[in-house]
């Protein structure tokens, strides 16, 4: 009862409020802020009280919610964040609407159900509509064209990614899982287990944002700060990462899929940490940090290290929705997101900036704050599967420092002596309603670095990280804070970085204008060929019947004709003895008499 | 009881061609709702009433002309029951939509009434004979109301072609039973052409190619996107929505039990249709610019899915029963679903063209800030189309993809891009129809009125919407009454 209500209060209630459309907007943000918080008491609940629940969804295919240690730091998590940023969004008068309330609350439910899920069909269905509510928040000022086309981007990419978990729930089938459910998939028959294991990493791959498909977070930062910072960087982006946490088992069997899983999250950790380093848009830089930080989680899921992952990513929800928070409250009341022309704003809203302040520092590792104690447990599980994974972990959390630093060096530049170009009009202030979930988010973000110590079972933190890894990622954290304090100015931006590595202009073309060309070149053959065809097929019958009637039916009418021509021939031929001339008449039947007198002296 | 529910309309298409054609306009309309809302209601009851298990309820069988084994046979069991639901459904839906109709209404509603006796029997007829009748009759009684002639004639010769190649299997099916019988419950348990052969691979041929016409499957499906542009709101959503599924029943209730062997011999090549029709569909959707032609085109695309399916269930080698059961419970699904969701979407264009005059995607921009509801009801419909969990497109696409990736690895793989293909059409149309500035077509003179849906309109609208998403979000319902029926169907193909 208590899944069920988790579940259906967000779901109902965002459904109501979308549905309604503008009649609700009086009581829009009221209700999402009352209604988060009964989500986020739910959760807690749940978390303590851990339900199971399930019911019958198709054949030997049931539906199944259940909270255990994992789904229960989650369920809070989603609910905390959810409550942080509906109450952010009162405070910005766009988004007090019931559309905007609705969407989230619709996202927050199939956030829920992916987290609490145990088979594999409801997964893939909050998992789809969870990417459909990312479309509809991303797109949410729908008169701006890059927006829309910002949704469009994530929403084909993901379901491109989500492809993988259709073909492994088909998999698991053919494996002989008839339940679908998750805790079984492991032990589907081979080869099939390669196919649902390969599936499943390349749907969790895609959501989040993980290498190749990193690109469609950057479009994604068109959508309103406070989307940004619950869907594309503490739930849903991360929602991938929770699966293949969850998997851990399902990777170790498949052999192959725990060392890739943990490259491309390690790749991407690097190669993203650089991007974002390049980067001169705020949202954009944080963008880029969330993907290298989901890089992390990812790692772990590779390594074996639930715990670890599980950490990383409650700390990275406080930590980057602090930041995104922040970097929203500043767009509204500066009117810029550029780090150019951020300059000083932490002078001019110091709550704000303070609060940036500790985010950015858990962000780069600095102790005690929670980033730094998930990293070091994440990178403690990486080293137990090889030095190079290590390194490449070390070289990512020295990054996020870098970008890190450099964020906030801008922020606390003297205030600039013109004023910088405006992307939107500013309001000159940060609204009363902004500021609570900073506060609250801020003082989270530096003390959950203190939860490894309460979680125990399938969550306490194995392998522990040694005293040197720890001692080792913070000083390489402050060195390298110290050198990019002194050289900021000097890092520049080169285009590949910058550019997020051109992975979007490599999917346009490899993937969306053949596409498109083939299928106007389809168009063109239906038309032209196969409906041509169609209509030639009937022409042809009718020249054929014009063809029969003119030569057909003239060459039988024609033999009728010659029948009745030969009869007149012969008629002619029969006057022609009749002369009226006796010796003919005569001559004739001496003729006939003698032919007469042959026949009958053979015939006998 | 069914014959009851079948006549009904037509009992009142007499009724009313004898009352004069000046009489006010709601009175037709008004009628035809309430025949409508009754026969719905006997539908209801005929569901509460079905017999659990997989066998025929409320049969009534009269004999007809005995010397060739003709006989009025009619029944239900849960593969035509939601058939015959879902026609109830939309046609009670064409009907309240019909209120706005501006044309000759007698005409149109007797018409209109005449079809709905048609399709109602087609779904019920358990004779072949009786099948084929009515499946003639909605050709005839479709194509000639429209008054485009040249998409009419296509779509009458063309459908009737496929019909007389259907004919010719139904003759060959009885030809070939011991005794001579056009009965399909009959045929059935006799199997007569139980070990396959070239005599029996003919008659699935001609089958086969019937009811490929009727669904319509690639190659035979250019006579679709000409019928739908030429065709009313109403008439595209019955089109759609019922006539489509006459051809894929056709296989559920025909081929694949009657010719169980022969059927599993050459599922394959039902599987490789529907693949192609899944993919060729989608992409050619993708090009158009005429979002009649674009829906039409996702027409193929989705009975593309249920040709997967019940291919599938054919392929008795790689999957276990519990894979062909979904598959073949997923088709089911799919008819059910895409007759509501596809309905819903071309009354949807059928209120475009009402208010801008033309189908034309690239003469509209922005309507979103004009007409908020016609904008959020055609992005739901949209999205259930394109298979988003929460919506019954999901629920069939999911058991279909899943139940014949065991059976057929590949080709499932190929026609799961589908649902990637259908995504960026259909985001592509909401952004060219609804999102950016606004723009709308010129009227001749004064700037058109570009109104928002009328109550006649959303009420159709949003109970087919919302009776899609219950589907999708509670399938149990419909799940239960389909399940038994297609055990007891994949067990007749396994025979």
């Amino acid at each position: 009862m208590l899944a069920w209500a988790l579940i259906a209060v967000p779901l109902l209630g965002g459904a109501l409020l979308a549905v309604s459309g503008e009649r609700a907007d009086r009581f829009a943000a009221g209700g999402g802020v009352f209604l988060g918080v009964t989500v986020l008491a739910l959760a807690v609940a749940a978390a303590l009280v851990r339900p199971a629940v399930d019911a019958a969804l198709f054949a030997g295919i049931r539906a199944g919610l259940a909270v255990d240690g994992l789904s229960a730091l989650m369920v809070v998590t989603v609910g905390g964040a959810t409550v942080a940023v509906l109450v952010f969004a009162a405070g910005e008068a766009e988004l007090r609407t019931a559309r905007f309330v609705g969407f989230v609350l619709l996202f927050a439910g199939a956030m829920l159900v992916t987290v609490t899920a145990t088979t594999l069909a409801v997964l893939l269905m909050a998992w789809e509509v969870m990417g459909a509510m990312s479309w509809a928040l991303i797109g949410y000022h729908w008169c701006d064209r890059a927006s829309v086309g910002a949704a469009h981007t994530a929403f084909l990419t993901t379901r491109l990614a989500d492809l993988g978990l259709y073909v492994a729930a088909g998999a698991a089938l053919a494996g002989g899982v008839g339940s679908l459910a998750l805790a079984e998939l492991s032990d589907a028959a081979a080869p099939w287990v390669h196919v649902v294991a390969a599936g499943l990493v390349l749907g969790a791959l895609g959501k989040s944002a993980q290498l190749p498909f990193s690109f469609w977070l950057s479009g994604a930062m068109r959508g309103p700060s406070p989307v940004s910072a619950l869907l594309h960087s503490a739930t849903m982006v991360a929602a991938g990462a929770y699966l293949l946490l969850r998997m851990v088992p399902l990777l170790e069997t498949t052999g192959w899929a725990g060392p890739v899983v943990a490259w491309v999250g390690a790749a991407t950790a690097v190669l993203l940490g650089l991007v974002a380093v390049a980067q001169t848009d705020l949202k954009q830089l944080l963008a880029a940090s969330t993907c290298a930080q989901i890089g992390f989680m990812v790692l772990a899921a590779g390594s074996g290290g639930v715990a670890g992952g599980a950490l990383q990513l409650v700390a990275h929800a406080a930590t980057k929705s602090l930041l995104f928070l922040a970097a929203g409250a500043w767009l509204v009341a500066l009117g810029t997101k550029q780090l150019g022309g951020l300059r000083g704003a932490a002078h001019r809203f110091p709550l704000v900036g303070v609060a940036f302040t500790v985010g950015a520092a858990s962000l780069a590792g600095l102790p005690p704050l929670s980033l730094w104690v998930s990293k070091d447990a994440v990178l403690a599980a990486a080293l137990e599967h090889g030095v190079a994974l290590y390194v490449a972990g070390l070289a990512a959390a020295s990054a996020s420092a870098v970008y890190s630093a450099k964020a906030v060096w801008y922020v606390w530049r003297p205030l600039p002596a013109d004023e910088p170009a405006l992307e939107q009009p500013p309001t000159g202030a940060v609204s009363g309603a902004m500021r609570p979930p900073l506060v609250v988010l801020a003082s989270l973000a530096a003390m959950l670095g203190i939860l490894p110590l309460f979680t125990t079972g399938a969550l306490a933190v194995v392998p522990a990280p040694a005293v040197w890894e720890l001692v080792v990622s913070a000083a390489l954290a402050v060195a390298a804070v110290a050198l990019t304090w002194r050289l900021v100015v000097r890092i520049g931006s080169p285009p590949p970085l910058a550019g997020w590595l051109g992975l979007e202009h490599a999917a346009h073309t490899v993937l969306v204008r053949p596409t498109l060309a083939l299928a106007g070149a389809l168009a063109r053959f239906d038309d032209h060929v196969l409906d041509r065809a169609v209509d030639a097929a009937a022409r042809s019958t009718v020249s054929a019947a014009r063809a029969l009637d003119r030569r057909g039916e003239f060459s039988i009418d024609g033999a009728v004709r010659a029948v009745g021509a030969g009869s007149r021939a012969l008629g002619r031929l029969a006057r022609r003895p009749q002369t009226g001339q006796i010796h003919q008449y005569y001559a004739q039947a001496a003729v006939a008499l003698a032919v007469l007198a042959v026949i009958v002296i053979v015939v006998r | 009881m069914l014959s009851l529910i079948v006549f009904l309309p037509a009992v009142l298409a007499v009724a009313l061609l004898l009352m004069p054609g000046t009489a006010p306009r709601q009175w037709f309309v008004g009628a035809w709702i309430g025949v409508s809302l009754l026969d719905l209601a006997l539908v209801v009851a005929v569901c509460v009433g079905l017999a659990p298990g997989g066998g025929f309820s409320f049969e009534e069988r009269v004999p007809w002309i005995p010397s060739v084994g003709i006989s009025y046979h009619v029944g239900v069991d849960g593969l035509s029951l939601p058939l015959v639901a879902l026609t109830a459904v939309l046609f009670l839906a064409c009907a309240v939509f019909a209120l706005r109709e501006p044309r000759r209404i007698k005409a149109y509603v007797t018409l209109f009434l005449g079809l709905q006796t048609v399709c109602l029997g087609l779904f019920v007829a358990l004779d072949l004979i009786l099948f084929f009748l009515f499946f003639d009759l909605s050709i005839a009684g479709w194509g000639h109301g429209e008054k485009a002639r040249a998409a009419a004639l296509k779509f009458f010769l063309y459908t009737f072609l496929g019909s007389l190649a259907l004919l010719l299997g139904f003759i060959l099916l009885y030809l070939a039973a011991e005794p001579k019988t056009f009965d399909i419950v009959e045929l059935i348990s006799a199997d007569p052409l139980a070990g396959g052969g070239v005599y029996a691979s003919l008659a699935l041929l001609a089958i086969f190619v019937g009811l490929a016409v009727k669904t319509p499957t690639v190659p035979f499906h250019t006579w679709l996107p000409p019928a739908h542009t030429e065709a009313s709101a109403t008439g595209s959503a019955i089109l759609a929505g019922v006539l489509l599924k006459m051809g894929t029943y056709g296989f559920v209730r025909i081929a694949m039990p009657i010719l169980p062997d022969t059927w599993r011999q050459y599922a394959l090549v039902a599987v490789i249709v529907g693949v192609v029709s899944v993919v060729y569909g989608a992409m050619v959707a993708l090009a158009q610019t005429d979002v009649k032609r674009m829906i039409a085109y996702t027409s193929v695309n989705h009975m593309g899915y249920v040709l997967l399916g019940v291919g599938a269930a054919g392929i008795l080698a790689g999957g276990d029963e519990q894979a062909r059961q979904l598959a073949t419970t997923g088709a089911v699904t799919q008819m059910v679903s895409h007759g509501l969701i596809t309905a819903a979407l071309f009354l949807l264009t059928g209120v475009l063209r009402d208010r801008g005059g033309t189908y034309d995607m690239g003469a509209y921009s922005g309507l979103a800030a004009r007409t908020p509801r016609f904008a959020g009801a055609f992005a739901v419909a949209a999205f259930a189309s394109l298979g988003l969990p929460g919506f019954s497109g999901f629920i069939a696409e999911f058991q279909i993809l899943t139940g014949a990736l065991p059976a057929a690895p590949v080709p499932t793989v190929l026609a799961a891009t589908g649902i990637l293909i259908t995504a960026g059409l259909f985001l592509i149309a909401l952004q060219k129809l609804f999102l950016g500035p606004l723009r709308i077509p010129d009227a001749p003179g004064t700037p058109r009125t570009f109104a928002d849906l009328h109550a006649s309109e959303t009420v159709p609208i949003a109970g087919l919407l919302v009776l899609a998403t219950v589907i999708g979000v509670l399938p149990r319902f419909l799940l239960d009454v389909i399940e038994p029926a297609s055990r007891a169907l994949v067990e007749l193909v396994a025979r």
